[in-house]
């Protein structure tokens, strides 16, 4: 039970091009190892949402996953604006996404709602002006 | 269905991706927001979509999609083009609107997935 394999990465602020390329390599490494095809998803959406998040509203960060036999945890830390309100921004729809990021496809307001949907577990933490983190965990 | 029926019903141009026509499509979802695609689609074959951007690759990579149908005759740039190769993608381009590509595929019997 020991055997926990760590990934790092740095996502970069402001450019949208490349977002995503952190999930998609979480995504193959899942393969790879041979996890189901259904958890490896739910850890590429959530994932994946979490870093258009943090190339959106923060100015990048830095994502920790953590695959263990029994759950994959992803840690993403920002050092962004904070949110004001997280019950709101749970909300699906709810979205202060200027209207650029709505015309790359993105700001439907369904990023936090659906990292909740896809993972079992959903923590976040926040404050204003300093960042936010947030922990999700996928059980295997 | 396969990819290549898909293709003849909406007499699309294939892009990228010919050698993958003989893909069974099972379902199929038409967004321009990905936000969207990623909440409700569920085991989809086909993304149809007037957006064009590489995040439209990233969204159909995510969810295991395995045609993206680019509508309104947009055309993807080679950076689009290329993550698509690198992802053994299909990429077809129609000069259909959203409405029109989605009603055509529905009649011809490809449904939107169980929700």
């Amino acid at each position: 039970m020991e055997d926990v394999i760590v990934l790092n990465y740095t996502i970069s602020p402001d450019d949208f091009t490349r977002a995503g390329e952190a999930s998609s390599d979480v995504k193959s490494k899942l393969k790879q190892i041979g996890i189901s095809p259904e958890a490896v998803r739910k850890v590429a959406i959530a994932m994946y949402e979490g870093e258009i998040n943090m190339v959106i509203h923060a100015k990048g960060g830095e994502v920790t996953v953590e695959i263990s036999p029994v759950a994959v945890k992803m840690i993403l830390d920002d050092v962004g604006p904070g949110i004001p309100d997280v019950d709101l921004a749970m909300q699906a729809g709810y979205s202060t996404a200027p209207d650029e990021v709505r015309s790359l496809g993105f700001g439907a307001g369904m990023g936090l709602p659906n990292m909740k949907k896809y993972t079992d577990d959903l923590k976040v933490e926040t404050e204003l002006g300093v960042g936010t983190t947030i922990t999700m965990v996928v059980n295997l | 269905m396969t990819a290549k029926d898909v293709q003849q019903i909406l007499a699309t141009r294939v892009l990228v991706g010919e050698e993958f026509l003989d893909r069974e499509i099972r379902s199929a979802c038409g967004s321009d927001m990905m936000s969207d695609v990623l909440a409700f689609s569920k085991d989809h074959s086909v993304l149809l979509t007037g957006l064009c951007n590489p995040q439209v690759v990233r969204t159909a990579e995510m969810l295991d999609i395995v045609c993206i149908i680019f509508v309104r005759g947009k055309m993807p740039d080679e950076v689009i083009l290329e993550m698509a190769r690198e992802r053994e993608l299909i990429v077809m381009v129609t000069g259909h609107r959203m409405f029109s590509a989605c009603g055509i595929l529905y009649q011809a019997g490809l449904g939107g997935g169980a929700s």
